[in-house]
């Protein structure tokens, strides 16, 4: 039942703070994507149940919404892990050995790509360059750049996130 | 007297440690109780040497490369702040032979000033152009971008002054500058390096560009991996609003002028032209036929000039110094400068602005100083993952938009990325249709089932089933996709994918046979 209220008022309180987000940007030209980067900048992930508000808000079909979600990479429909790692993928990255690096990361950390690890510590997403290529393999960790990854700086950040 | 001590703030500095380093100076000076401060400045592109600190002292400025956490001790001991003699001393920043070498106008003051500082950007020329365009009339901007030679730097390489006049004929009171920040291409870094380093010569080109074509509003679309851009332009734009150099009047003039940092969210296909306006506008990123041309009908259907960073960031150049000026560099049909990005496996990568035409072999082997493990180089890709992969048979080719379409390359937005002779150039060419599969905004046929078909005919080629049938219908699918796309993400790819099995087909024979030659 104590559960149940919870659960409840986290729902009301995400929606809350949703309209919130939505309201602030509306007025401004092409408000869709602003949006969906306020809220999965507020909750990690862009919350399903959002979704109907912003259709709502901005006068458009649900799956209209719905649509653009789905056709953006970044934007996720579950939360992340307390930690994300995303390394990069493109051409200028795999000739310094990037692909071997991002197989290694895979067995570090157990999970695949796109996935978050089931203790919730991090999710490991593939990125198509981070503009680093002139000192590849790079690598993003919770917003910071890295930049030359190498192994032992791989094994480091495995332990880390699961501090 | 205060000594300046520069230490960049850049993303590929940032990504090797510089705010370690500029800690630990921080910490080092306070402690000696020396008069000194801190600037954080952009990248002068030299990245096998970042984290670069510099000096500013009598003699000009002095670099220092790459420092590490600790070596920041020893080189106060050395007396870092007068430019004193350290293991890793460069000597005067200007003399690095890659720096000596390029011929820097676009990126002038990249890495030299504060990147949010206003005054710093007036104090190294900024602003002249655009004080000299507020002077004359907006046909007379557009005449002068035209005889300059400009073409588009984000790949198409379309004459910037020729689109600059479809937007300034077109009459409708409400017209808009979008600027292409969305650099998805790997091996370039241009865009970033200018954003996080001289943010202000952006600015001052949008501006330009609004006033000649009569639009009072900007819109940078910029790349959600480059989150310290984003940051840098924000700050930018903020200290040139309150300056009064974008707003209701521009430096006091009868112009209104104001700009808008858009995130993007990922897509890859959202660098096309059209595919962005739709983004901007709050959709998915499919790309629009043509016509109608943005020109006519752009941004929520107004007339809408679009450019890519580097276009509109060479303008004010170009307003200050004339027209003959930018187009006296350059070969053929390619005038004035264009920066290079030499990325991957290199000794010295980094960013190298120059005349059009010099050779790869030059940018590569001298310039970049060949491989970074040391081993033969085998291929360079050209122009991002649309762009061919060239043998070093071909590195007498030049710089240049033409000739490098004469051999079936381009030169996209002038990143090259090396690669040493362990590459597999099949896998390359399954790297090329599956980023094309995983990108496809869907729109068209051949892109769009084409890419997956051409992953699983490299698949069997590595499999050695029927290797050379299955050669063969991947030549033929390459064939379709290049004239059955309708942009050039689908139209392009058959270039790394057909420039891989033109250029290196030993990589495609069955595997017995590989072996065998081994
Ligand atoms: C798939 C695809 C991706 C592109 N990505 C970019 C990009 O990231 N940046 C860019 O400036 N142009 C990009 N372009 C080229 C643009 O469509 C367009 O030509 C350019 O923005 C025009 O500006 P310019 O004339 O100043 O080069 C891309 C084109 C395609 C087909
Ligand atoms: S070629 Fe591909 S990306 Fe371009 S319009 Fe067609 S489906 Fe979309
Ligand atoms: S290709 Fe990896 S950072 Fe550019
Ligand atoms: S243009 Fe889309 S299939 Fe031909």
């Amino acid at each position: 039942m104590e559960m149940q209220t919870a659960g409840t008022n986290k729902r009301a309180d995400i929606a809350a703070r949703a309209i919130e987000i939505i309201d602030q940007n509306k007025s401004a030209e092409g408000p869709l994507l602003p949006i969906l980067h306020g809220l999965q900048e507020e909750f990690g992930y862009v919350p399903p149940e959002t979704l109907p508000l912003v259709a709502n808000a901005l006068n458009l079909s649900r799956a209209e919404v719905h649509g653009v979600f789905t056709f953006y990479h970044d934007y996720r429909s579950h939360p992340a892990g307390r930690h994300v790692l995303r390394i990069c993928r493109a051409e200028a990255c795999q000739s310094m050995g990037g692909d071997a690096l991002a197989e290694r990361a895979v067995e570090l950390l157990g999970i695949d790509w796109s996935e978050t690890s089931a203790d919730g510590a991090v999710t490991l997403e593939p990125v198509y360059c981070l503009g680093l290529c002139a000192c590849a393999p790079a690598a993003m960790l919770d917003g910071e750049m890295i930049g030359r990854l190498d192994d032992e700086q791989l094994q480091e950040i495995a332990t880390e996130v699961r501090l | 007297m205060t000594t300046t001590v520069y230490i960049p703030r850049d993303s590929g500095a940032l990504a090797l440690g510089a705010d370690r380093i500029a800690k630990a100076i921080e910490k080092e000076i306070a402690a000696r109780g020396l008069d000194a401060r801190i600037v954080r400045n952009g990248s002068r592109g030299l990245y096998w040497l970042e984290p670069m600190v510099e000096v500013e002292t009598l003699n000009g400025r002095m670099a220092y490369g790459p420092v590490k956490p600790a070596d920041v001790a020893s080189l106060l001991d050395a007396g870092l702040l007068e430019g004193g003699t350290h293991r890793l001393s460069l000597g005067p920043t200007e003399e690095i032979p890659f720096f000596a070498r390029q011929t820097r106008l676009t990126f002038a003051r990249c890495g030299i000033i504060d990147p949010v500082s206003l005054d710093d950007y007036r104090a190294h020329g900024g602003l002249k152009g655009l004080e000299n365009a507020l002077k004359l009339q907006p046909a007379q901007i557009v005449a002068q971008v035209t005889e300059s030679g400009l073409r588009g730097r984000g790949g198409a390489g379309f004459p910037t002054g020729i689109k600059w006049k479809t937007v300034l004929d077109t009459d409708n009171p409400r017209k808009y500058i979008v600027c292409n920040a969305d650099e998805g291409d790997s091996g370039t870094f241009a865009d970033r390096m200018i954003m996080e380093g001289d943010p202000f010569v952006l600015i001052e080109g949008m501006i330009i560009a609004g006033i000649a074509t009569g639009a009072t509003k900007g819109y940078i679309y910029l790349r959600s991996e480059y989150p310290h851009a984003i940051a840098t332009m924000n700050e930018a734009i903020a200290v040139a609003r309150k300056a009064g150099v974008i707003g209701e009047s521009v430096l006091d003039s009868a112009y209104a002028f104001d700009l808008e940092v858009r995130v993007g969210a990922g897509a890859y296909v959202c660098g096309e032209e059209t595919a962005l306006l739709e983004s901007l506008e709050g959709r998915r990123g499919i790309v629009r036929a043509k016509p109608p041309l943005p020109a006519h009908k752009g941004l929520f259907g107004k007339p809408t000039v679009i450019n890519n960073v580097i276009s509109l960031a060479s303008v004010p150049i170009i307003m200050d110094q004339g027209a003959a000026f930018y187009r006296d560099f350059g070969m053929g049909r390619s005038r004035g400068t264009i920066p290079i990005q030499i990325a991957g496996n290199v000794r010295h990568g980094g960013l190298f602005e120059t005349a059009f035409g010099l050779t790869l072999g030059e940018l590569v082997d001298e310039i970049g100083g060949g491989t970074a493990t040391g081993r033969p180089v085998k291929a360079v890709q050209v122009g991002g993952p649309l762009g061919a992969y060239f043998p070093r048979e071909l590195f007498d080719t030049p710089f240049d938009y033409e000739a490098f379409a004469a051999k079936d390359g381009l030169i996209g937005h002038a990143g090259i990325v090396v690669f040493d002779d362990s590459v597999d150039m099949l896998k390359q060419a399954r790297f090329a249709m599956e980023f094309c599969a995983v990108e496809s905004c869907g729109k068209c046929t051949p892109c769009r089932i084409g890419s997956t078909r051409g992953v699983e005919l490299a698949d069997r080629i590595a499999a050695n089933i029927e290797p050379e049938k299955q050669i063969a219908v991947l030549t033929d699918l390459c064939n379709t996709m290049k004239f059955g796309s309708l942009c050039a993400l689908g139209g392009f790819t058959p270039y790394p994918v057909m420039s891989a099995l033109t250029h290196f087909p030993e990589d495609f024979r069955p595997v017995p046979v590989r072996e065998a030659a081994e």
